[in-house]
């Protein structure tokens, strides 16, 4: 009973810190290994194994921990190797192979070559300092190296949400604490009134940033005031926009910043409980949010009585069981009460009757990581970050056609062009940029042209496409407009609950024209009977769903109608994607006859000597394309 | 028919789940039997005393739930945005061609193989990405989608 006491204290978060910082600053060298979902897909799990086997053989005094995911998805898998006294360097695509030579490296103090960035400094934004890990000067062997913050990648982020991803173990709460963790929540819960805090976050001016973009502190506001004893918290983590993965990689890099954020919302709007509602394909999220959950309760921050403040708070973990439309609101409550995920018609608002009838406020993964953040360098400081109504960073997923693949975040109000060529390096191949999809399947396509806009939640919104959760998908003249407009009504159709006719028989509708426009059967007046079609789905549908799902499919209308009447009038697909509209050829110019294409055609329909261009029969191709992904010459054609 | 390990199954997890939900009981049956077999759906709705219209209601409405058996390697095609804008439908195509199922048909007669398609597993860099059981697989071809699934055959 007597640790327990002791433990509820602020003393622990101040021993959790200095553990926290010998953690972070060890005396020892420390390897750390980008082990999140994206670098374990890369093969960060090979490496960690063959890491800990060669330490082990070798006999080297060193700590192997696991961190988040930096961002630069493309360089996975990522290896950092902080020695004492040295700055951090960030050796990337490593392979298991190659753990071993950089092994010898280390232990004969020469780095090998190939070192991607060095980190001199360890940031800790929520106390606006930060601490050299080098002590004197730069060595002369990374004097060549470039800091990370200056690479292009990440000169122009600025990282609040993602401020520990990469940086801090996840599975160790004392880093956590170390980065200034839990003292928003301390410093809250010492005598802050809960109007106070609200306040603060209304004063921020920060957005949910799950899609709506609603007002947070409006929406606690409206919660707190909200008849009713019981209240209720949710963080929805049903990140289901495909290409958007922001929210997995702060669960799993550093689910403490939301469970902190939550017990700050809990505290402010009156809950004693909260639920954190999970997709299901992010078991690694969930298993870290596990691990965090049971470290913050038995460090006296979650549970009865905490940091003997006599406030009490738990949370539960969720888990969604593969159902888009569980990602809007009243459909993700229906799922946590045990049914189908079936939006009920809105108001009343959940912030009035929410989980079980009882007022409850929903906030999304990234909204919550930037709580903590708010309270501790204040509303100011946030509200004077971004544009006039779109205050602080958001976070994207940089995906598609693009050089550097990954997540970025950015203050809001940074043009288009600065991410995509700024951060992303451009198209690659030396293909030309066509397009950026934004929000999901509920936004829109942005044409090239407008690569000036700056990106806040209004701009996007009048250039026909919205912020959404963050998805960012950039696309080259090899993408067909209409094929991606009937992608998301595909996605769409198949998500749709049901309840609503418009959306449930609209959108299939819609879809059906679009395979028919794809296909050559297009014709006159489809376009016209899209556009009507999507007022009447807009119009009709209950939820945020069916009232957005036509938007790809105007957005693409708006920039790309010629592609569409290339499909109808000419039965040409201009980026060479509508099979039914294509037939593949060879560039005799182009053939070097290397007979790559040969090898991997399923139907042997191509023919021709080695080293001579080669030539496809046309009745015998079925079109799949296996040709034209193997051909390093560009001499497949369309 | 169920049999009696059916029913202790179904008896423990009864027992056990107190006030989770209805869905969690579900995700714990498939767990075990990697898919919703009838008999247990008909024993829960018993044991539970739920209409067992209100379990089908649920298994079907919910995409990760199957109630039909599933082949032994689960290979889930991602065709999220970043996946779909590489051309990740013609890798499901192939994986169809190669195990000989069609649209209606996903797994193989010898219950080797379920093919399925995911959107968006947030591996975004390595698109297109096929997901077998828990390997990754990124940057495919169909030549490297083929050998691929030899392995596992």
């Amino acid at each position: 009973m007597k640790r327990r006491e002791e433990m509820n204290s602020l003393k622990n978060l101040e021993r959790l810190k200095e553990e926290g910082m010998n953690s972070l600053f060890p005396s020892r060298t420390k390897i750390m290994v980008g082990m999140a979902t994206c670098g374990q897909a890369a093969g960060a799990g090979e490496v960690w194994q063959a890491l800990n086997k060669e330490v082990k053989k070798r006999k080297i005094d060193v700590l192997v921990v696991k961190t988040g995911c930096i961002g630069l998805c493309q360089h996975e898998p990522l290896m950092d190797i902080l020695k004492p006294g040295y700055p951090r360097i960030t050796y990337d695509r490593v392979t298991p192979e190659r753990v071993g030579e950089l092994l010898d490296g280390l232990v004969k103090g020469k780095f090998k070559k190939g070192i991607m960035a060095r980190i001199d400094q360890e940031e800790f934004l929520l106390d606006d300092t930060g601490r050299r890990y080098n002590k004197g000067k730069i060595p002369a062997y990374l004097s060549s190296v470039s800091p990370y913050k200056k690479l292009p990648f990440y000169k122009k982020q600025m990282r609040i949400a993602l401020r520990n991803c990469g940086f801090i173990d996840p599975e160790n709460i004392a880093e956590y604490v170390a980065k200034g963790g839990y003292f928003s929540l301390a410093q809250v819960l010492k005598g802050e009134k809960p109007e106070k805090v609200i306040s603060q976050i209304k004063s921020s001016k920060l957005r949910g940033r799950g899609g709506a973009g609603f007002l947070t502190g409006l929406k606690w506001e409206i919660c707190r005031n909200a008849d009713g004893e019981e209240r209720y918290l949710i963080c929805n983590a049903d990140e289901g926009d495909p290409g958007a993965y922001m929210d997995r990689s702060i669960l799993e890099g550093d689910p403490h910043s939301i469970i902190e954020g939550m017990l700050i919302g809990g505290f402010a709007i009156g809950a004693s409980q909260g639920c954190i509602y999970v997709r299901e394909e992010y078991p690694l999220a969930i298993e870290r949010l596990e691990i965090a959950l049971s470290q913050a309760r038995e460090e006296g921050l979650l549970g009865k009585n905490i940091l003997d403040s006599g406030f009490d708070f738990e949370i539960d973990i969720c888990r969604g069981a593969g159902a888009f439309v569980c990602g809007e609101e009243t459909a993700l409550i229906q799922s946590i009460e045990g049914n189908w995920g079936e939006p009920k018609p809105r108001p009343p608002f959940p912030a009035i009757s929410g989980f079980r009838g009882k007022p409850t406020v929903i906030n999304n993964v990234e909204t919550w990581s930037n709580v903590p953040a708010i309270m501790a360098r204040g509303a100011k400081w946030f509200s004077g970050i971004g544009t006039g109504k779109s205050k602080g960073t958001k976070v994207f997923s940089l995906v598609g056609k693009v050089c550097n693949i990954g997540l970025v975040e950015v203050p809001m109000g940074i043009t288009l062009k600065d991410i995509i060529y700024g951060i992303g390096g451009g198209v690659p191949n030396g293909r030309k940029f066509k397009a950026v999809q934004t929000g999901g399947p509920s936004g829109g396509c942005i044409p090239g042209d407008l690569i000036d806009l700056p990106v806040d939640f209004d701009q996007l919104k009048k250039a026909g496409s919205i912020m959404g959760s963050g998805g960012m998908i950039v696309m080259d003249d090899r993408t067909c407009m209409v094929d991606v407009a009937k992608y998301f009504l595909s996605f769409l159709e198949e998500e749709s609950c049901g309840k609503c006719v418009p959306c449930r028989v609209g959108i299939r509708r819609m879809r059906e024209i679009l395979e028919d426009i794809t296909s050559g059967r297009g014709k006159k007046g489809d376009i016209e009977y899209l556009q009507q079609m999507a007022e009447a789905v807009k119009d009709g549908s209950l939820c945020g769903l069916g009232k957005t799902a036509p938007n790809p499919v105007l957005a693409t209308i708006r920039y790309f109608r010629d592609e569409y009447e290339a499909h109808i009038k000419e039965k040409r697909c201009p980026a060479g994607v509508c099979k039914p509209l294509i037939t593949y050829s060879i560039d005799s110019e182009n053939c070097t006859g290397c007979g790559a294409c040969l090898r991997v055609c399923p139907q042997e329909a191509i023919t021709g000597k080695k080293k001579k261009p080669h030539q496809i029969l046309i009745d015998k191709c079925i079109k799949c394309g296996a040709c034209f992904e193997v051909c390093k010459f560009d001499a497949i054609v369309t | 028919m169920s049999s009696v390990s059916d029913e202790k199954f179904v008896d423990e997890i009864v027992k056990k789940a107190g006030g989770s939900s209805l869905i969690t009981i579900l995700q714990e049956v498939q767990s075990r039997y990697n898919y919703l077999p009838e008999q247990v759906l008909a024993l829960l709705s018993k044991k539970l005393e739920v209409p067992l219209s209100r379990i089908f209601s649920l298994a079907t409405f919910y995409r990760s739930f199957s109630l039909k058996r599933r082949g032994k390697n689960l290979v889930k095609v991602c065709l999220g945005t970043a996946c779909h804008v590489k051309n990740a439908n013609n890798l499901l195509e192939k994986a169809k061609r190669d195990l000989n199922l069609s649209d209606e048909v996903m797994t193989t007669k010898d219950l080797n193989f379920t093919v399925e398609k995911v959107r968006c597993l947030g591996c975004c860099s390595l698109a297109p990405v096929v997901l077998i059981n828990e390997d990754t697989y990124g940057s495919l071809t169909q030549e490297k989608m083929s050998k691929i699934l030899k392995k596992y055959a």
